[in-house]
């Protein structure tokens, strides 16, 4: 590309992007006008920006509490679903006899769990930390699992013949074979761990944004309810972009991103 | 006593499901020196990749004896060096932290071990290359790179599977040479599968040519041809012969070659 080509590409990212989602605000206010909508169906964006700045404190302190939610579902979810899925492919036995069930689990929707988990574990944190961790343990200890069975029989073979102890195929061969898969795991991991915690919420909390979510609702507080909605969705956003951060640190151990799944 | 000694090697790989098994290596017996280069040569799938892993301990062999210095080998053993059919880097490791692999596992990974692995990349004509990443080199250069990897704990033997099989003509046989120079310098021993006779032929000191599966041994074919070799080996009188005596074996030649 020459070089007054991608500065023109440069700019064009910097600009039309912002373009775009004021084309959207402002196709929302028309519609909003247009058809008379009441602000209960649809508020218009000033007034859900209005709303958002006046309880920010409020949306600031539910947004930390789904926050802190997620990270530990997910951060759970890590420090859990990697030893397992470690333990299922360097053992046959717990493999045969653990993977049916795994998989079974997998299959149920997670949802139906919430009730349940709710019911165990009280309308604290606990239930909804539960929730997200269940969402998200799948995807990584699928995830690595497949990592971990994707390094080449040839370097296991390799390392075989030097005699090496399990711990140094394990932590020089196959861990580092399988960190791509687990970082891939981990972005999906990481978007389903914000809906584990809102499902919780919803089910049965008195904070967090999903919380605020429904009891803007009820209150027929439409504008709140749309700021707790992008608040959300930055949330979301938040959490995927620190683990597309995580992956840059990794850097030096991934392969190049031709060679990557995703 | 010869360095390496195989009588009656035999391999049979149970099949879920079939009463039979099947039978990989019928028999192979040969025996070769300390510093000679060995060709497995035969058809796709007869078996040759199945002995190498034999030979190296990998796997169990159904029957026979494979000895290596006088003794049996029945596991893995570390003086044994691997190149295999694609170069198998590490993607997440420099050109250099690839070729110490084998000494971070044995545990001698020092100062000694590195400026050696810098000499074998030298010799491999990657002087500059030991910071790069193996997806940023050619090839030929990963392959030369696995090379390295294997000769860095300076393995009594050294078992090729195949090592060229993927590369263009030109550079194999620049590959080939490679090969050949730095066994003149290591006095390494080698045990090179392949399926090309021309390869079989311009490297080695003795060729065997197996059957279709279940492997046999159907010709040996001593190569005296003088080493250095080089490019005009290739057309010498000498070298055709010995290539139609590896194709007729293989069965590919049919009708008797014309003496020269
Ligand atoms: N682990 C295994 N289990 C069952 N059968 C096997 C196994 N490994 C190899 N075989 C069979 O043994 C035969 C020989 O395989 P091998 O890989 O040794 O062939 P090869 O001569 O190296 O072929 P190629 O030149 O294509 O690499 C094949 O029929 C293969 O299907
Ligand atoms: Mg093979």
């Amino acid at each position: 590309m020459r070089p007054d080509r991608a500065a023109g590409e440069r700019w064009k990212r910097v600009v039309y992007p912002p373009l775009g989602i004021a084309l959207a605000l402002a196709l929302w206010h028309w519609i909003c006008v247009q058809f008379s909508l009441s602000t209960t169906v649809l508020p218009k964006p000033g007034l859900v920006l209005a709303a958002a700045l006046e309880r920010r404190d409020l949306i600031a302190a539910e947004f930390w509490v789904t926050l802190k939610e997620t990270v530990y579902g997910f951060g759970l979810a890590l420090a859990l679903g990697v030893p397992i899925a470690v333990a299922i492919t360097a053992s046959k036995t717990l493999n045969l006899m653990f993977s049916p069930i795994l998989i079974a689990l997998q299959s149920v929707p997670k949802v139906a769990l919430a009730p349940i988990l709710l019911v165990w574990l009280g309308t604290g944190i606990e239930s909804k930390l539960a929730i997200a961790w269940l969402v998200a343990f799948f995807p990584i200890v699928v995830d690595t699992a497949a990592g971990l069975q994707s390094t080449p029989r040839e370097l296991l073979e390799l390392a075989r013949s030097l005699r090496a102890s399990r711990w140094q195929v394990f932590s020089k061969v196959q861990f580092p074979a399988a960190l791509p898969y687990i970082v891939t795991g981990s972005k999906v991991a990481v978007t389903l761990a914000v809906i584990g915690a809102v499902i919780g919420e919803f089910v049965g909390s008195s904070e967090g944004l999903g919380y605020l979510l429904l009891t803007a609702t009820s209150q027929i507080d439409s504008p709140l309810a749309f700021a707790a909605l992008f608040a959300l969705a930055a949330l979301g956003i938040l959490a995927y972009l620190a683990v597309v951060a995580a992956e840059r640190l990794l850097e030096p151990w991934l392969p190049p991103a031709a060679d990557r799944r995703d | 006593m010869s360095f390496g000694v195989l009588e009656g090697v035999r391999k049979e790989f149970l099949r879920p499901g079939r009463s039979v098994p099947l039978a990989a290596i019928e028999e192979a017996s040969f025996a070769f020196e300390k510093g000679e280069l060995v060709s497995l040569l035969g058809p796709s799938g007869c078996g040759k990749t199945t002995l190498l892993r034999i030979i190296a301990g990998l796997i169990a062999k159904t029957g026979g004896s494979v000895r290596i210095r006088g003794e049996e080998v029945d596991a893995p053993h570390p003086d044994f060096g691997f190149v295999f059919q694609t170069p198998n880097l590490m993607p997440w490791r420099n050109v250099l932290e690839n070729v110490l692999f084998p000494m971070e596992i044995l545990r001698r990974s020092d100062g000694a071990a590195k400026r050696r692995a810098l000499a074998l990349l030298e010799m491999t004509g990657l002087a500059e290359f030991e910071l790069a990443r193996p997806h940023q080199l050619s090839g030929g250069m990963q392959q030369r790179v696995a090379l390295c990897r294997a000769l860095v704990h300076e393995p009594a033997l050294l078992l090729m599977d195949e090592p060229f099989g993927a590369l263009d003509e030109l550079t194999r046989m620049e590959m080939n040479d490679l090969l050949l120079d730095i066994r003149a310098r290591t006095q390494a021993t080698v045990v090179f599968v392949t399926h090309s006779i021309a390869e079989a032929v311009y490297l080695s000191d003795q060729v065997l040519v197996f059957s279709r599966r279940p492997a046999r041994i159907v010709e040996q074919i001593r190569v005296s041809l003088p080493y250095p070799r080089s490019a005009a080996t290739r057309y010498s009188g000498a070298f055709t012969a010995l290539e139609h005596r590896a194709s007729r074996a293989l069965g590919v030649l049919r009708e008797p070659a014309h003496a020269t």
